[in-house]
């Protein structure tokens, strides 16, 4: 071009490109969704209701518990209790155990809405822009398009994040839940590194699902219910290990999904090691938030590859523009 | 010369849809309508920088093909694609950095933004600063008569509204290179005019800007267009001025006729003379509209006496200079409507 404006390419330019382009996508998650106050009542009030089923599941098998124990004659365990401090120690484990079952629940809970934006919003969301016509005027910009993706996820953070904690203080006060936080710059690191590896995961099936198109409704169908189970949402996933025969190989599964181990790793950090006999846990705090990078940067370079390849095979088969084509 | 948009050859296919062994078996017809299309078919173009140049073909031309590929929304099947002197298929970088896209009937954007945010965000996409895309967005919502609804969410707009919108998203972010695919498409005729005026003055204003517009309405593209081409079934059939297309049916002649609703009109194109032809209903007043493009007058009384005897009455008669419609008429075969 001889008259046209002179563009800059440099990596300076390059870089604050992607970065408005980031801020940019993540604006409508951020400020458009919380314009409708509904999103309180539907959001942070209802899942609630989800978490106060297994809460109240939990408070009657403490209270069995503690009635077999002040019962007559005074069970400890499968024997009788032999004296009155026996049964004081049951009666505190059976307490201690219920509250952090409880908050295992109220964790999990919040972490639910993670995974549901992750699967409904952040991996579907390529389909829906498509379908809306926003994903042509996307991917015609010049922006990178992990900025894009980037920026979508971060949206879902922030968004998702207001929610998790409404949900996580309404369910401290309704259920009095109480936290031990030793050590809150490895909480910290364990909460950001989960949310990185699961926004991760759900920045690849993003690329997935433009290549699925409608189809890929039924894999968000069926990996909602399953998940929240093999993933130990609503218990400590370290129960299903000690389920003779299925309970290891679902666990197991499960635990490809970051939030599993995410959530493990959380809920070490917010009980003490110590919660449930130390035994319902799968690794480490440290060795979790290590898998946890791990899974994280292996997501990340995933998704940039499938979607780069995504949209190289949808631009040659013409599925990029219109649901038409 | 420099070009700001140049094809060569180039070609699209679409391959249709694959069969599944889980899908119905295809009816003969639909098997026909699932097979490969050529959308493109060796096209070659030159667009000058600064010039607006006009795409005129009916429905499945080949023109919205043509503006993805240019806008690397879709990769050509054969043959080479130049944008800003840049390959669409090798270097789309530098093409993205210089051009926008704007198609009439866009829904585009978020429902729960205002106007000004949401053209706000799409600017961040090509990296214009903030304040400069907000000072932007106010002029030109000012020019598009869009500011009293900055602050109006998107779902609330009108679709004259939105469009103007998404017209505003087309310039904020100082384009050289713009394609309007059908801008003004189901807008009043004052939204239309607004519109219509900012693109030519955006063209002709300033140095090394282009527009590629395609339009369903030969008047809007007579007006507008330094040149036309004409393309059907993916191929160009002409490329010239405005005027210089209507000079080269000048030797024919062109008749309008205003008739009863009639319902054989095969037998037109049968009479010595008549080059084409083609009509328009007008339900609501039991009419037709019958435009004929002729050799000579010789073959009138014949087309009239055809007309009465199948029991119509001819209202109007009139005899009309060539335009850009019965240029497309004479070369397509057909109107666009």
């Amino acid at each position: 071009m001889s008259v046209a404006t002179e563009r800059r390419t440099d990596l300076r330019y390059r870089v604050g490109l992607n970065l408005r382009a980031v801020v940019g996508r993540s604006y409508p998650r951020i400020v458009g969704a919380n314009r409708e106050p509904s999103w309180i009542f539907f959001e942070a009030f209802l899942p609630l209701l989800g978490i106060a089923a297994y809460v109240f599941i939990y408070q009657f098998f403490g209270l069995q518990a503690t009635a077999a124990i002040l019962g007559n004659p005074p069970m400890c365990g499968d024997h009788v209790c032999a004296s009155v401090a026996e049964q004081n120690q049951y009666l505190a484990a059976v307490n201690a155990n219920t509250n952090a079952l409880i908050a295992s629940v109220v964790l999990g809970g919040t972490m639910v809405a993670f995974w549901l934006n992750v699967l409904w919003s952040m991996a579907s969301q390529l389909y829906w822009e498509k379908e809306i016509g926003n994903l042509q005027l996307y991917m015609m910009a010049p922006m990178n398009r992990m900025a894009l993706l980037g920026g979508m996820a971060v949206g879902g953070m922030v968004m998702t994040s207001m929610r998790a904690v409404s949900t996580l203080v309404a369910g401290i006060f309704v259920f009095g839940v109480i936290f031990q936080v030793a050590n809150p710059l490895l909480l910290l690191a364990v909460f950001f590194a989960t949310l990185i590896a699961l926004y991760g995961l759900g920045m690849m099936f993003a690329s997935l699902y433009l290549l699925w198109g409608r189809e890929a409704w039924n894999l968000s169908a069926l990996m909602e219910e399953p998940i929240f189970f093999s993933s130990g949402f609503y218990f400590p996933l370290g129960g299903l290990f000690r389920i003779p025969g299925w309970g290891p190989a679902v666990a197991i599964a499960g635990s490809f999904i970051p939030a599993s181990i995410g959530l493990d790793a959380l809920r070490q950090l917010t009980l003490g090691s110590t919660a449930f006999g130390g035994s319902l846990w799968i690794f480490s705090v440290t060795t979790e938030l290590e898998i946890l990078v791990g899974m994280a940067v292996l997501f990340l370079i995933l998704a940039r590859y499938c979607l780069a390849y995504l949209e190289t095979l949808a631009k040659r088969e013409g599925k990029l523009t219109s649901r038409h084509q | 010369m420099s070009y700001a948009v140049e094809t060569r050859d180039l070609t699209r296919v679409f391959s249709g849809k694959k069969k599944r062994w889980w899908r119905r078996k295809p009816t003969p017809d639909e098997e026909e309508s699932l097979g490969p299309v050529t959308a493109l078919d060796g096209v070659s173009l030159q667009i000058r920088e600064g010039e607006l140049f006009g795409l005129l073909g009916p429905n499945g031309a080949g023109k919205t093909t043509l503006i993805k590929i240019l806008a690397t929304l879709l990769l050509p099947t054969s043959g080479q694609a130049l944008v800003a002197g840049h390959d669409v298929t090798k270097d789309p970088f530098p093409i993205r950095q210089r051009i926008n896209m704007v198609s009439g009937g866009e829904t585009s954007g978020y429902g729960l933004l205002t106007a000004r945010e949401n053209i706000w965000m799409f600017s961040q996409f090509y990296g214009v600063p903030s304040k400069v895309s907000k000072a932007r967005i106010d002029e030109l919502m000012h020019i598009f008569g869009l500011w009293d609804k900055r602050d109006a969410k998107v779902r609330m707009l009108s679709t004259g509204q939105r469009q103007k919108m998404n017209m505003i998203r087309g310039f904020v972010t100082g384009p050289d290179i713009l394609f309007l695919d059908e801008p003004t498409l189901g807008l009043d005729v004052n939204a239309a005019r607004v519109i219509r005026e900012y693109v030519m003055n955006w063209v002709r204003g300033q140095a090394g800007k282009t527009v590629l517009l395609t339009s369903h309405y030969m008047a809007e593209a007579d007006q507008m267009c330094d040149r036309i081409a004409i393309i059907d079934k993916g191929r160009i059939l002409a490329c010239d001025t405005p005027a210089n297309l209507k000079r080269m049916i000048r030797t024919e002649t062109t008749f309008q006729l205003e008739v009863d609703t009639i319902r054989d009109t095969t037998s037109f194109m049968s009479l010595q003379g008549v080059k084409n032809f083609s009509h328009k209903d007008d339900i609501s007043k039991n009419r037709s509209h019958l435009t004929f493009i002729l050799e000579d007058e010789g073959p009138v009384a014949e087309i009239l006496s055809s007309i009465t005897s199948q029991g119509a009455k001819v209202h109007s008669l009139q005899k009309s200079e060539p335009t850009l419609e019965d240029v497309f008429i004479s070369m397509v075969g057909r109107g666009l409507d």
